[in-house]
Protein backbone atom coordinates (compact mmCIF):
# COMPACT_ATOMS: atom_id res chain seq x y z
CA UNK A 1 0.00 0.00 0.00
CA UNK A 2 0.96 3.61 -0.73
CA UNK A 3 1.30 5.99 1.99
CA UNK A 4 1.51 9.78 1.15
CA UNK A 5 4.07 12.40 2.61
CA UNK A 6 2.03 15.17 1.47
CA UNK A 7 4.46 18.09 1.52
CA UNK A 8 1.87 20.19 0.15
CA UNK A 9 -0.25 20.43 3.10
CA UNK A 10 -0.86 20.93 6.45
CA UNK A 11 -1.53 17.56 7.52
CA UNK A 12 0.14 15.96 9.76
CA UNK A 13 -1.07 12.05 9.58
CA UNK A 14 2.01 10.88 9.38
CA UNK A 15 3.78 8.68 11.73
CA UNK A 16 1.24 5.66 12.25
CA UNK A 17 2.16 1.57 11.58
CA UNK A 18 5.43 1.43 10.21
CA UNK A 19 4.18 -1.08 8.07
CA UNK A 20 3.16 0.87 4.81
CA UNK A 21 5.77 2.36 2.81
CA UNK A 22 5.62 6.00 2.92
CA UNK A 23 6.39 8.02 -0.22
CA UNK A 24 6.71 11.31 -1.30
CA UNK A 25 3.76 12.76 -3.82
CA UNK A 26 7.24 12.71 -6.55
CA UNK A 27 7.75 9.24 -6.02
CA UNK A 28 4.13 8.75 -6.79
CA UNK A 29 4.71 10.24 -10.09
CA UNK A 30 7.38 8.46 -11.04
CA UNK A 31 5.59 5.26 -10.28
CA UNK A 32 2.69 6.27 -12.46
CA UNK A 33 4.68 7.67 -15.61
CA UNK A 34 6.87 4.21 -15.45
CA UNK A 35 3.22 2.05 -15.47
CA UNK A 36 2.49 4.50 -17.87
CA UNK A 37 5.18 3.86 -20.12
CA UNK A 38 5.31 0.11 -19.17
CA UNK A 39 1.49 -0.27 -20.12
CA UNK A 40 2.21 1.54 -23.86
CA UNK A 41 5.20 -0.36 -24.81
CA UNK A 42 4.24 -3.78 -23.73
CA UNK A 43 2.07 -5.93 -26.25
CA UNK A 44 0.17 -7.90 -23.55
CA UNK A 45 -2.25 -6.14 -20.48
CA UNK A 46 -0.14 -5.53 -17.19
CA UNK A 47 -0.89 -6.00 -13.65
CA UNK A 48 -3.17 -3.68 -12.63
CA UNK A 49 -2.95 -1.06 -10.36
CA UNK A 50 -5.28 0.39 -9.44
CA UNK A 51 -4.19 1.48 -5.96
CA UNK A 52 -1.99 3.55 -7.63
CA UNK A 53 -4.13 5.22 -9.41
CA UNK A 54 -6.42 6.47 -6.78
CA UNK A 55 -3.48 7.61 -4.98
CA UNK A 56 -2.90 9.67 -7.95
CA UNK A 57 -6.65 11.08 -8.21
CA UNK A 58 -5.90 11.74 -4.25
CA UNK A 59 -2.92 13.59 -4.84
CA UNK A 60 -4.52 15.40 -7.79
CA UNK A 61 -7.64 16.48 -5.91
CA UNK A 62 -4.94 17.89 -2.89
CA UNK A 63 -3.25 19.57 -5.97
CA UNK A 64 -6.45 21.17 -7.36
CA UNK A 65 -7.49 22.29 -3.67
CA UNK A 66 -4.19 24.13 -3.21
CA UNK A 67 -4.31 25.71 -6.34
CA UNK A 68 -7.61 27.33 -5.04
CA UNK A 69 -5.67 28.96 -2.24
CA UNK A 70 -2.86 30.73 -4.71
CA UNK A 71 -3.90 33.90 -6.27
CA UNK A 72 -5.02 33.52 -9.65
CA UNK A 73 -2.19 35.67 -11.50
CA UNK A 74 0.39 34.68 -9.98
CA UNK A 75 3.15 32.15 -12.27
CA UNK A 76 3.06 29.62 -9.80
CA UNK A 77 -0.34 28.79 -10.74
CA UNK A 78 -0.29 28.04 -14.30
CA UNK A 79 2.85 25.88 -13.34
CA UNK A 80 0.92 24.26 -11.25
CA UNK A 81 -2.06 24.27 -13.42
CA UNK A 82 0.05 22.30 -15.96
CA UNK A 83 1.17 19.87 -13.61
CA UNK A 84 -1.87 19.36 -12.90
CA UNK A 85 -3.01 18.50 -16.52
CA UNK A 86 -0.04 16.58 -17.57
CA UNK A 87 -0.15 14.34 -14.33
CA UNK A 88 -4.25 13.78 -15.74
CA UNK A 89 -3.16 12.91 -18.80
CA UNK A 90 -0.87 10.06 -18.08
CA UNK A 91 -3.64 8.66 -15.78
CA UNK A 92 -6.03 8.95 -18.62
CA UNK A 93 -3.70 7.85 -21.38
CA UNK A 94 -2.51 4.68 -18.61
CA UNK A 95 -6.40 3.77 -18.43
CA UNK A 96 -6.99 4.24 -21.94
CA UNK A 97 -3.89 1.76 -23.22
CA UNK A 98 -5.15 -0.33 -20.98
CA UNK A 99 -8.49 -0.42 -21.77
CA UNK A 100 -7.65 -0.73 -25.49
CA UNK A 101 -5.87 -4.06 -24.98
CA UNK A 102 -9.10 -5.65 -23.06
CA UNK A 103 -10.84 -4.60 -25.84
CA UNK A 104 -8.21 -6.48 -28.15
CA UNK A 105 -7.83 -9.18 -26.36
CA UNK A 106 -10.94 -9.67 -24.57
CA UNK A 107 -11.08 -13.12 -24.75
CA UNK A 108 -8.22 -13.73 -23.54
CA UNK A 109 -8.21 -11.59 -20.65
CA UNK A 110 -11.07 -12.92 -19.52
CA UNK A 111 -9.62 -16.26 -19.63
CA UNK A 112 -6.20 -15.51 -18.29
CA UNK A 113 -8.53 -13.59 -15.37
CA UNK A 114 -10.52 -16.64 -14.69
CA UNK A 115 -7.87 -19.15 -14.44
CA UNK A 116 -6.10 -17.23 -11.73
CA UNK A 117 -4.86 -18.27 -8.67
CA UNK A 118 -6.42 -16.62 -5.62
CA UNK A 119 -3.50 -14.66 -4.05
CA UNK A 120 -2.10 -13.45 -7.61
CA UNK A 121 -2.22 -10.22 -8.72
CA UNK A 122 -5.07 -9.28 -10.72
CA UNK A 123 -5.01 -7.69 -14.15
CA UNK A 124 -7.84 -6.19 -14.20
CA UNK A 125 -9.58 -4.05 -12.11
CA UNK A 126 -13.54 -4.70 -10.96
CA UNK A 127 -14.04 -2.00 -13.06
CA UNK A 128 -12.08 -3.03 -16.08
CA UNK A 129 -13.35 -6.75 -15.15
CA UNK A 130 -17.03 -5.67 -15.70
CA UNK A 131 -15.77 -3.87 -18.71
CA UNK A 132 -14.33 -6.88 -20.52
CA UNK A 133 -17.17 -9.04 -19.66
CA UNK A 134 -19.60 -6.54 -21.23
CA UNK A 135 -17.49 -5.98 -24.04
CA UNK A 136 -17.62 -10.29 -25.21
CA UNK A 137 -21.43 -10.11 -24.36
CA UNK A 138 -21.88 -7.21 -26.55
CA UNK A 139 -19.88 -9.19 -28.99
CA UNK A 140 -21.83 -12.27 -29.04
CA UNK A 141 -25.07 -10.34 -29.24
CA UNK A 142 -24.02 -8.37 -32.27
CA UNK A 143 -22.96 -11.66 -33.83
CA UNK A 144 -25.79 -13.93 -33.09
CA UNK A 145 -28.44 -11.21 -33.82
CA UNK A 146 -26.75 -10.79 -37.11
CA UNK A 147 -26.05 -13.95 -38.65
CA UNK A 148 -25.12 -16.35 -36.26
CA UNK A 149 -29.23 -17.00 -35.37
CA UNK A 150 -29.60 -18.12 -39.04
CA UNK A 151 -27.22 -20.29 -39.54
CA UNK A 152 -27.30 -23.91 -39.00
CA UNK A 153 -28.55 -25.53 -35.67
CA UNK A 154 -24.68 -26.64 -35.24
CA UNK A 155 -23.28 -23.51 -36.67
CA UNK A 156 -24.35 -21.28 -34.09
CA UNK A 157 -21.28 -20.40 -31.95
CA UNK A 158 -18.00 -19.14 -32.41
CA UNK A 159 -15.06 -19.67 -30.10
CA UNK A 160 -13.94 -16.05 -29.35
CA UNK A 161 -10.66 -17.58 -27.40
CA UNK A 162 -10.06 -19.16 -31.27
CA UNK A 163 -11.46 -16.13 -33.34
CA UNK A 164 -9.85 -13.30 -31.81
CA UNK A 165 -6.10 -13.33 -31.98
CA UNK A 166 -3.78 -13.24 -28.97
CA UNK A 167 -1.14 -10.92 -28.11
CA UNK A 168 1.97 -11.41 -29.75
CA UNK A 169 4.30 -11.54 -27.37
CA UNK A 170 7.22 -12.05 -30.02
CA UNK A 171 7.46 -8.61 -30.79
CA UNK A 172 10.14 -6.49 -30.04
CA UNK A 173 10.68 -3.71 -27.10
CA UNK A 174 13.31 -1.14 -25.81
CA UNK A 175 14.37 -1.09 -22.51
CA UNK A 176 16.75 0.14 -19.83
CA UNK A 177 17.51 -2.10 -17.13
CA UNK A 178 17.34 -0.84 -13.22
CA UNK A 179 18.21 -4.22 -11.46
CA UNK A 180 21.26 -6.24 -13.08
CA UNK A 181 20.27 -9.34 -14.46
CA UNK A 182 22.10 -12.49 -15.16
CA UNK A 183 21.96 -15.14 -17.26
CA UNK A 184 18.92 -14.12 -19.84
CA UNK A 185 18.15 -16.79 -22.02
CA UNK A 186 17.63 -15.51 -25.42
CA UNK A 187 16.04 -17.30 -28.49
CA UNK A 188 17.64 -17.89 -31.95
CA UNK A 189 16.05 -16.05 -34.83
CA UNK A 190 17.35 -17.95 -37.27
CA UNK A 191 17.62 -21.98 -37.88
CA UNK A 192 21.51 -21.88 -37.72
CA UNK A 193 21.92 -19.49 -34.95
CA UNK A 194 21.19 -21.30 -31.32
CA UNK A 195 20.43 -19.97 -27.77
CA UNK A 196 22.43 -17.80 -25.81
CA UNK A 197 22.61 -16.30 -22.44
CA UNK A 198 23.04 -12.39 -21.69
CA UNK A 199 23.63 -10.66 -18.62
CA UNK A 200 22.03 -7.08 -18.39
CA UNK A 201 23.75 -4.27 -16.52
CA UNK A 202 22.13 -2.04 -14.93
CA UNK A 203 20.79 1.44 -17.07
CA UNK A 204 22.28 -0.64 -20.07
CA UNK A 205 19.67 -0.56 -22.97
CA UNK A 206 18.58 -3.21 -25.04
CA UNK A 207 15.68 -3.78 -27.81
CA UNK A 208 14.19 -7.60 -26.97
CA UNK A 209 11.64 -9.17 -27.68
CA UNK A 210 9.30 -9.15 -25.22
CA UNK A 211 8.43 -12.80 -24.48
CA UNK A 212 12.06 -12.71 -22.99
CA UNK A 213 11.84 -10.51 -20.54
CA UNK A 214 8.08 -10.15 -19.82
CA UNK A 215 8.89 -11.49 -15.61
CA UNK A 216 11.17 -8.96 -15.84
CA UNK A 217 9.19 -6.19 -16.28
CA UNK A 218 6.32 -7.03 -14.13
CA UNK A 219 9.09 -7.53 -11.27
CA UNK A 220 10.55 -4.20 -12.08
CA UNK A 221 13.56 -5.31 -13.21
CA UNK A 222 13.47 -3.61 -16.75
CA UNK A 223 11.75 -0.32 -17.68
CA UNK A 224 9.83 -0.63 -21.13
CA UNK A 225 10.92 2.99 -23.37
CA UNK B 1 -18.19 -22.46 -56.59
CA UNK B 2 -19.41 -22.46 -53.08
CA UNK B 3 -17.77 -19.77 -50.72
CA UNK B 4 -17.34 -17.20 -53.47
CA UNK B 5 -19.92 -14.73 -52.34
CA UNK B 6 -18.13 -15.01 -48.75
CA UNK B 7 -15.03 -13.98 -49.85
CA UNK B 8 -16.26 -11.31 -51.99
CA UNK B 9 -18.01 -9.43 -49.16
CA UNK B 10 -14.73 -9.63 -47.26
CA UNK B 11 -12.61 -8.55 -50.47
CA UNK B 12 -15.14 -5.33 -50.60
CA UNK B 13 -14.47 -4.47 -46.91
CA UNK B 14 -10.64 -5.48 -47.70
CA UNK B 15 -10.87 -3.05 -50.34
CA UNK B 16 -12.02 0.13 -48.47
CA UNK B 17 -8.92 1.80 -46.45
CA UNK B 18 -8.39 0.97 -43.14
CA UNK B 19 -10.43 3.67 -41.28
CA UNK B 20 -13.27 3.22 -43.76
CA UNK B 21 -16.23 1.98 -43.19
CA UNK B 22 -18.94 1.04 -46.26
CA UNK B 23 -22.27 0.20 -45.99
CA UNK B 24 -23.85 -2.93 -44.49
CA UNK B 25 -24.05 -5.51 -47.08
CA UNK B 26 -27.07 -6.93 -45.73
CA UNK B 27 -27.38 -8.47 -49.03
CA UNK B 28 -23.80 -10.14 -49.41
CA UNK B 29 -24.42 -11.91 -45.80
CA UNK B 30 -28.28 -12.83 -46.81
CA UNK B 31 -26.76 -14.74 -49.89
CA UNK B 32 -24.38 -16.97 -47.95
CA UNK B 33 -26.20 -17.72 -44.94
CA UNK B 34 -29.11 -18.97 -47.89
CA UNK B 35 -26.25 -20.81 -49.88
CA UNK B 36 -25.44 -22.10 -46.00
CA UNK B 37 -28.68 -23.30 -45.73
CA UNK B 38 -28.89 -25.37 -48.79
CA UNK B 39 -25.34 -26.71 -48.08
CA UNK B 40 -26.62 -27.91 -44.77
CA UNK B 41 -30.03 -29.63 -46.26
CA UNK B 42 -27.96 -31.57 -48.39
CA UNK B 43 -25.76 -32.96 -46.32
CA UNK B 44 -28.80 -33.80 -43.49
CA UNK B 45 -30.28 -35.86 -46.80
CA UNK B 46 -27.23 -36.91 -47.50
CA UNK B 47 -26.12 -38.62 -44.27
CA UNK B 48 -29.68 -39.84 -43.95
CA UNK B 49 -29.06 -41.73 -46.82
CA UNK B 50 -25.63 -42.76 -45.81
CA UNK B 51 -26.87 -44.15 -42.45
CA UNK B 52 -29.88 -45.44 -43.74
CA UNK B 53 -28.47 -47.29 -46.92
CA UNK B 54 -24.80 -47.47 -46.19
CA UNK B 55 -23.60 -44.69 -49.23
CA UNK B 56 -20.27 -44.61 -47.77
CA UNK B 57 -19.62 -43.26 -51.39
CA UNK B 58 -21.66 -39.61 -50.09
CA UNK B 59 -18.94 -39.02 -47.22
CA UNK B 60 -16.42 -37.98 -49.04
CA UNK B 61 -19.17 -34.98 -50.49
CA UNK B 62 -20.51 -34.30 -47.36
CA UNK B 63 -17.56 -33.70 -45.86
CA UNK B 64 -16.71 -31.08 -48.21
CA UNK B 65 -19.70 -29.45 -47.97
CA UNK B 66 -19.22 -29.21 -44.30
CA UNK B 67 -15.88 -27.77 -45.27
CA UNK B 68 -17.70 -25.01 -47.13
CA UNK B 69 -20.16 -24.15 -44.39
CA UNK B 70 -17.19 -23.50 -41.89
CA UNK B 71 -15.53 -21.36 -44.20
CA UNK B 72 -18.70 -19.25 -44.99
CA UNK B 73 -19.32 -18.93 -40.86
CA UNK B 74 -15.71 -18.12 -40.59
CA UNK B 75 -15.89 -15.62 -43.52
CA UNK B 76 -19.87 -13.87 -42.29
CA UNK B 77 -17.47 -13.82 -38.45
CA UNK B 78 -14.19 -11.85 -39.82
CA UNK B 79 -16.49 -9.84 -41.68
CA UNK B 80 -18.58 -8.98 -38.67
CA UNK B 81 -15.90 -8.59 -36.38
CA UNK B 82 -13.99 -6.26 -38.88
CA UNK B 83 -16.62 -3.64 -39.05
CA UNK B 84 -16.74 -3.97 -35.06
CA UNK B 85 -13.30 -2.87 -34.84
CA UNK B 86 -13.81 -0.44 -37.92
CA UNK B 87 -16.40 0.94 -35.47
CA UNK B 88 -14.59 0.64 -32.42
CA UNK B 89 -11.35 2.79 -33.81
CA UNK B 90 -14.11 5.47 -35.07
CA UNK B 91 -15.00 5.71 -31.57
CA UNK B 92 -12.43 6.28 -30.31
CA UNK B 93 -11.34 9.07 -32.80
CA UNK B 94 -14.74 10.44 -32.81
CA UNK B 95 -15.86 9.99 -28.79
CA UNK B 96 -19.62 9.13 -28.72
CA UNK B 97 -21.62 11.14 -31.62
CA UNK B 98 -20.52 9.16 -34.64
CA UNK B 99 -20.62 11.87 -37.78
CA UNK B 100 -24.21 10.90 -38.99
CA UNK B 101 -22.65 9.29 -42.70
CA UNK B 102 -20.46 6.53 -40.46
CA UNK B 103 -24.06 5.81 -38.90
CA UNK B 104 -25.91 5.43 -41.55
CA UNK B 105 -23.75 3.11 -42.92
CA UNK B 106 -24.32 0.99 -40.07
CA UNK B 107 -27.23 -1.90 -39.16
CA UNK B 108 -29.52 -1.86 -36.53
CA UNK B 109 -27.71 -4.53 -34.30
CA UNK B 110 -24.29 -2.52 -34.87
CA UNK B 111 -25.96 0.60 -33.42
CA UNK B 112 -27.20 -1.29 -30.61
CA UNK B 113 -23.97 -2.75 -29.23
CA UNK B 114 -22.13 0.10 -29.95
CA UNK B 115 -24.72 2.26 -27.61
CA UNK B 116 -24.59 -0.86 -24.83
CA UNK B 117 -20.73 -0.73 -25.29
CA UNK B 118 -20.59 2.96 -25.88
CA UNK B 119 -22.15 3.84 -22.09
CA UNK B 120 -19.42 1.34 -20.23
CA UNK B 121 -16.73 2.84 -22.53
CA UNK B 122 -17.13 6.61 -21.22
CA UNK B 123 -18.07 5.24 -17.66
CA UNK B 124 -15.36 3.33 -17.27
CA UNK B 125 -12.61 5.30 -18.60
CA UNK B 126 -13.65 8.16 -16.75
CA UNK B 127 -15.40 6.15 -13.48
CA UNK B 128 -11.54 6.49 -11.77
CA UNK B 129 -11.15 10.05 -12.75
CA UNK B 130 -15.03 11.11 -11.86
CA UNK B 131 -14.19 9.56 -8.53
CA UNK B 132 -13.06 12.33 -6.44
CA UNK B 133 -16.10 14.99 -8.23
CA UNK B 134 -12.87 17.09 -9.64
CA UNK B 135 -13.44 19.96 -12.08
CA UNK B 136 -11.54 20.70 -14.58
CA UNK B 137 -9.87 17.19 -15.00
CA UNK B 138 -9.90 16.79 -18.74
CA UNK B 139 -8.32 19.12 -21.73
CA UNK B 140 -11.05 21.39 -23.54
CA UNK B 141 -11.85 19.40 -26.65
CA UNK B 142 -12.46 16.08 -24.58
CA UNK B 143 -14.84 18.10 -22.45
CA UNK B 144 -16.98 19.50 -25.34
CA UNK B 145 -17.89 16.07 -26.52
CA UNK B 146 -19.11 15.10 -22.84
CA UNK B 147 -20.68 18.32 -22.53
CA UNK B 148 -22.79 17.57 -25.45
CA UNK B 149 -23.75 14.55 -24.07
CA UNK B 150 -24.85 15.76 -20.27
CA UNK B 151 -22.39 13.97 -18.78
CA UNK B 152 -20.18 17.09 -17.60
CA UNK B 153 -21.14 20.53 -17.30
CA UNK B 154 -19.39 24.00 -18.05
CA UNK B 155 -18.18 25.44 -14.67
CA UNK B 156 -17.77 28.72 -15.36
CA UNK B 157 -16.53 30.48 -12.17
Amino acid sequence: KYRMSDTLSDDASGGDDGQEDVMTPAELIGKLEEAWLNERFSPELLENKSEMGECVMEQLTHMEANLQRVWRGDVKASVHRMEIDRIRFVLSSYLRSRLQKIEKFFPHVLEKEKSRVEGDPSFLSPEEFAFAKEYLANTETYLKAVALKHMPPNLQTVDMLKAVPEPCLDSFVFLRVRERQENILVEPETDDQREYVVDLDVDSQHLMRYRSIAPLVSSGAVQLI
Amino acid sequence: MFCEKAIEIIRELHRMGDGQLPAFNEDGIRQVLEEMKALYEQNQSDVNEAKSEGKSELIPTIKFRHCCLLRNQRCIAAYLYDRLLRIRTLRWEYGSVLPTNIRFHMCAEEVRCLKDHGEFEIDDGTIILLKKNSQHFLPRWKCEQLIRQGVLEHIMS
